[in-house]
């Protein structure tokens, strides 16, 4: 009897306490997964304990003595394991622009064509599609590289670009861009941007409250053109060339100095990484043109608007909203398949940090949790960009 | 009466108690590697993805080399066969990382023995197997036939991970040569960019550069050059913090090389039970006790010695006679004009 009482009560203290009946189970869940975290940490530092290794971050500042083959800013290794990851890092960034700037494009052309009334071409755009997302990336990763590697001809006989580039197994060259007063340059073009903008805000008001429409890309194309220009004109802004040069190191062994040069292995990552993630967008810009109903286009087209109008003023704000969510996810993959850049010699933050730098210190923890903070950060801060552009094309209720 | 036999019954309890902890401590002094290895049946031993004469595999997944007989010897030391070895193959990048975390009880793959090495990551190595030093591997027709003639501009290609990394970057800087590091992580993309033309030169330690020579597609068609760069004392390495099976190992190691200096072999170890010599008793366990001290029985250095051989066998047997660097150069005994000279075994 008492006991059923007491139960009783139990359960009527949840009854009548509502806040405390939602947070218990949070707080719960909250003090569970604080205690697997504290759980897995105090493990660690037992473990290392017994095994005598230490934990710190003392080696960031100390010289990281290896050298690093393809670097954008200056490093050599007398710098710290600090800048190496600077170096790997920022050859991540790179890979991976290059890499989404180049799958966008391809993705857009295949996805498009995809859906081409061309037999032909529609029927081409679907083999591209079937053959490179169904084979693993690391493979093609290979494959590019010493595909790439053993067709491309040794410097002596490199294909010759009208005498200023050069390609060869050992990377393409190209000449140097020397600048004088850069920064005047660089303003010119921050200033010419701006300008572009006020005029577009500008031409929107004027059709919204007149109606007329403002030769606007005409306007913007000339302004990019023109201000930079000038900066050469009066600035005191020049640009001259240093071109690569063949040298002989030995009776067989050429090689080109000067100028700039990039590297074959950057070549086949960039390539593989555009040509895999390419078929995944372009699937997501057909399902997007797909997603678009038919009477829309017919809606638009009895209105009296061109094929080219109807595309841009119509179909593609409402397929975009389709293809960006998508396709932010294939950004993120890019960049995080960059990683297998390790596989083929390219200079990323997995082979420069979380490799050589961790088997130099010999510190695994350490290392590969920043390399993993690293990924997260670069893949949250994609997210976030795409996600604010998603909802600035987003249907805007007024 | 009954009073005080139960106050002696309580006293001899505590003495048994107190007995039964030091007999715990003796026993904590036996290593708890050894322990382990012996309630598994078999010794956990890492070695590399395949390098001919240190540690390769064949296709039947037999595995051959002088690392893998440092592993051998201690199997036969502590197991009593030679045969009862796990071989986990690892990257450069894999190894200290399986040793530290336990995944395997002996490192034995090419690996250079340095500071920080040593002091820094919880690893204790416990001798030399091979001295070895880094050298650099040019094709014949380029006509280089020493460093002197490198020039800036140059491309390396090389293995992650390693000492290799390093030296190369002294060496290059020392002479003011500015060159292109090629990394890979694996040595069979090492050999095929090197291959390809994409890099000048292919460096490591030069037994390495003579190993991979024998996979080349024309091995004839490449040279090593004279000069050494570095110093590359390779050993087995193994966890900090058990002394016992550090013992264990480092002297399983040095009862091979010991041996060959008495002339000692698997053919003729049995025999030499009844020799005059003191020492080769002791090392055949026909005389002392020198297995005691590790915990281990009198036979254990005979049985090394029976089933996997002295140095010398193990050389010939795996370097010499495949061809892959038939000089023993400074991997000679001390007493021959090397430099293979290891603490008495007594």
């Amino acid at each position: 009897m008492n006991i059923k009482n007491t139960t009783k009560g139990f359960t009527d203290f949840f009854k009548d306490n509502s806040k405390i009946r939602n947070y218990l189970p949070q707080i719960l869940t909250l003090l569970f997964i604080v205690f697997l975290i504290g759980y897995f940490t105090y493990n660690a530092q037992v473990n290392m304990d017994n095994r005598g290794i230490d934990f710190g971050f003392h080696f960031w500042g100390q010289e990281a003595s290896f050298d690093i083959q393809f670097s954008l800013i200056e490093y050599d290794g007398s710098h710290s394991y600090g800048r190496a990851y600077l170096v790997g890092l920022l050859n991540t960034i790179l890979v991976a622009v290059i890499g989404i700037f180049f799958a966008t494009i391809l993705g857009i052309i295949i996805g498009v064509s995809r859906l081409s009334s061309n037999y032909l071409i529609s029927r081409v755009a679907e083999w591209y599609i079937e053959i490179f997302r169904n084979i693993p990336l690391l493979l093609q990763l290979f494959f590019w590289y010493f595909a790439a590697l053993r067709a491309l001809p040794l410097p002596k006989e490199a294909i010759n670009f009208f005498d200023v580039s050069f390609l060869s197994v050992k990377g393409l060259y190209i000449p140097k861009f020397i600048w004088t007063n850069f920064d005047i340059f660089i303003y010119s073009i921050i200033a010419a941007i701006i300008s572009i903008i006020f005029v577009y805000n500008y031409a929107r008001k004027k059709q919204e409250q007149t109606g007329t429409q403002t030769p606007k890309f005409l306007i913007s194309l000339g302004i990019i053109i023109v201000l930079p220009l000038l900066t050469f004109l009066i600035g005191g802004v020049s640009l001259s060339f240093e071109y690569p040069i063949l040298k002989q190191m030995s009776e067989t062994i050429f090689n080109y100095v000067g100028g700039a040069k990039i590297i074959p292995e950057l070549m086949a990552l960039a390539a593989a990484l555009s040509l895999y993630t390419a078929t995944f967008i372009a699937e997501c810009v057909r399902a997007g043109i797909l997603g678009v109903s038919k009477g829309q286009k017919e809606a638009a087209g009895s209105l009296g608007l061109t094929t080219g109008q109807i595309l841009r003023l119509v179909v593609m704000p409402q397929a975009l909203r389709i293809i960006i969510p998508p396709t932010t996810n294939q950004y993120l993959n890019l960049t995080k398949n960059s990683s297998l850049a390790a596989a083929i010699a390219y200079p990323d933050i997995v082979l420069v940090f979380a490799g050589t730098a961790m088997m130099q210190t010999g510190r695994a923890i350490e290392i590969v949790s920043i390399t993993m903070a690293t990924y997260l950060t670069l893949s949250i801060a994609i997210s976030i960009l795409m996600n604010w552009y998603n909802k600035k094309i987003a249907i805007k209720e007024k | 009466m009954y009073k005080y036999i139960k106050q002696l019954t309580s006293l001899f309890a505590v003495i048994a108690v107190l007995f039964a902890f030091a007999g715990e401590a003796m026993a904590a002094k036996k290593s708890k590697t050894l322990k382990n290895t012996q309630k598994k049946g078999f010794v956990r031993c890492g070695v590399s993805q395949g390098v001919p004469g240190f540690s390769n595999a064949d296709a039947s997944g037999n595995w051959t080399g002088v690392d893998v007989d440092v592993c051998r010897a201690v199997a036969a030391a502590v197991l009593g066969d030679a045969g009862k070895v796990k071989f986990t193959p690892l990257s450069a990048k894999e190894r200290f990382t399986a040793l530290t975390s336990g995944e395997i009880d002996i490192l034995s793959r090419n690996t250079t023995w340095t500071l920080s090495r040593d002091a820094d990551i919880g690893l204790t190595f416990v001798g030399v197997n091979f001295y070895d030093g880094q050298g650099f591997m040019v094709r014949k027709d380029s006509g280089i036939t020493s460093t002197s003639q490198f020039k800036s501009g140059l491309s390396a290609c090389v293995n992650i991970g390693t000492t290799t990394e390093l030296n190369m970057r002294d060496f290059f800087t020392s002479k003011g040569i500015s060159y292109e590091p090629v990394v890979f992580e694996k040595a069979d993309e090492v050999v095929a960019a090197y291959d390809s033309g994409r890099c000048d030169t292919y460096t490591t330690d030069k037994s390495g550069l003579a190993a991979q020579r024998t996979k080349m597609k024309d091995p004839d068609a490449h040279i090593v050059l004279p000069e050494t760069i570095s110093k590359e004392p390779l050993g087995p390495v193994v966890r900090q913090g058990d002394s016992v099976w550090e013992d264990i190992v480092r002297w399983s190691l040095n009862v091979m090389i010991e041996a060959e200096e008495y002339g000692i072999t698997s053919a003729n170890a049995d025999a030499m039970k009844s020799s005059e010599n003191p020492q080769i008793k002791r090392l055949v366990g026909a005389e002392g006790e020198l297995g005691a001290a590790f915990g281990l029985d009198n036979d254990w250095s005979l049985r090394i010695i029976k089933q996997v051989g002295n140095y010398g066998e193990s050389y010939k047997r795996n370097i010499a006679d495949t061809g892959i660097l038939p000089d023993r150069g400074p991997n000679q005994l001390w007493t021959k004009g090397g430099i293979l000279y290891v603490p008495p075994a007594r």
